[in-house]
């Protein structure tokens, strides 16, 4: 992770000041498509029990970010790295048992982190390379050519002039380009 | 004459690193009696760019169901993100009437209109399982793999969320285990069966996805699975590409070949291993064909 806001996550010794909480915050996320139900967690854990990635790493507790959303930390969780870490597996999605889409919940703090200009390398690179080439990755003129030899139909081209098109009145080629605060 | 057609999706990542999924894919298809129409141009599904901005992935997916309702075909995918991604989209936009005024808005500025409802978005397996039907596979079937005995991983986006995707029971999945036996093979069960591969995080953190794997792997050992058999290219990447790194980052042999489904049911439909591409393989897989 080499982006400059991204922290290993809150430190204990970090004293949570209720000033610093956004007590609107939790409304703000339950009006996104998806993360409507955020605020019927009632912290039960099945998400974090069930998670695959949680049995794997120390930062990532879906179950915390709930709460921290919760309850306003609002800088703390966009600047989480554990906030990059779900890998939309959907379990917690199919387990929750108060109808919590938390992956859904977890696309909208992502998506509000960009727009604060928080955002790991890689999905720059993605996005950078669907607005170029229409395609998620920079596959290489090689590799195109090769598919004639393997018996597979050329690849078509994309249409890169409406991706980028889209992505400029979405304002998505903005976020791909911008420099890290 | 064909009796099913679609239209082929491909995404991005197959043609990007695995091509052998989709030579194997167009083999099994043609010899079943499936037509796969080529898309005259595509962009990406949208699901990488979701984290980034939710709205861009709807627009992005939306754009490739319209081309496919302009063709009114059916789509298919290999790839159970790309499926996932068009099929939830497909639904939710159906269901969220705002929503989808305000993606067609955006559609609209490069003379298109998402119309949804008119046509399906099918993933390999749930094609196999849902449109041609069991029966058809075992009547194709010519050389049995029997004796060989694989396991199976979901990729997670052909099973969940459930509610979108409605296929299988995501808890106990038996639909891929029910497509492997019908090759003749058996399909073994083992210690967190459903759990996901990690994959599509192994761009931020790469010890996580790779210890994940790492334990799929050594639960695969555990019941001595003499391969694994996915349907997804990321799946297919953590445990054929990066199977040496786990080797090494576990201390562990495992040398466990891992098939695209579609491999493994032409080998019993008779194909060579060659025809399959079974060489591109990154850990070997010559010696499950001296077993059947």
């Amino acid at each position: 992770m080499t982006e400059k806001k991204l922290v290993t996550e809150a430190k204990p010794s970090r004293a949570i000041k209720t000033g610093d909480l956004d007590p609107k915050f939790k409304y703000e996320i339950s009006k996104v498509p998806g993360a409507e139900n955020i605020k019927l967690c009632f912290q039960c854990g099945t998400c974090t029990a069930d998670c695959p990635i949680a049995r794997f790493s120390d930062i990532y507790r879906p179950r915390k970010l709930m709460r921290m959303t919760q309850l306003g930390m609002k800088d703390r969780v966009l600047s989480s790295e554990a906030l990059w870490l779900c890998a939309a597996c959907f379990t917690c999605v199919d387990h929750c048992p108060q109808g919590v889409e938390i992956a859904s919940v977890l696309r909208a703090l992502r998506n509000m982190a960009v727009k604060d200009g928080i955002m790991p390398a890689v999905f720059r690179e993605l996005t950078s390379n669907i607005m170029k080439t229409g395609y998620a990755y920079r596959i290489p003129e090689l590799r195109l050519k090769k598919r004639g030899e393997k018996g597979l139909p050329p690849l078509p081209k994309a249409n890169v002039e409406d991706v980028a098109k889209l992505f400029d009145i979405m304002a998505v080629s903005k976020a791909s380009k911008r420099e890290d605060k | 004459m064909a009796e099913l057609k679609y239209l082929l999706f491909l995404g991005c990542a197959i043609p990007y690193r695995i091509a052998s999924y989709e030579i194997s894919s167009r083999k099994v298809m043609e010899k079943l009696g499936v037509e796969l129409v080529e898309m005259p141009e595509f962009n990406c599904c949208g699901l990488p760019i979701d984290s980034v901005n939710h709205d861009a992935m709807l627009v992005l997916a939306a754009r490739n169901l319209c081309l496919a309702e302009e063709q009114n075909l059916d789509i298919l995918t290999l790839c159970p993100g790309c499926a996932g991604t068009l099929r939830k989209v497909n639904k939710s936009l159906q269901e969220d009437k705002k929503h989808k005024q305000l993606i067609n808005d955006y559609l609209k500025e490069v003379g298109m209109e998402f119309k949804g409802g008119k046509i399906k978005v099918r993933h390999l397996i749930q094609a196999l399982v849902k449109d041609l039907g069991l029966e058809k596979i075992k009547e194709a079937v010519v050389k049995p793999l029997t004796g060989l005995k694989v396991a199976e991983h979901n990729g997670c986006h052909v099973l969940r969320p459930a509610k979108y995707i409605g296929f299988d029971d995501p808890e106990n999945p038996v639909l891929l285990k029910k497509l492997i036996e019908a090759t003749g093979a058996e399909c073994l069960d083992y210690m967190y069966e459903t759990d996901c591969c990690g994959a599509p995080i192994i761009g931020v953190n790469d010890k996580v996805p790779l210890y994940l794997a790492g334990d799929k792997l050594t639960n695969l050992k555990a019941v001595n699975a003499q391969a694994l058999i996915t349907v997804c290219p990321f799946c297919h990447m953590m445990f054929d590409i990066n199977q040496p790194r786990i080797e090494r980052l576990l201390s562990e042999k495992f040398g466990i070949p891992v098939l695209h489904y579609p491999q493994l049911l032409g080998l019993a439909m008779g194909f060579s291993p060659k025809e399959l591409a079974l060489e591109e393989l990154r850990v070997d897989a010559t010696k499950i064909l001296t077993i059947s």
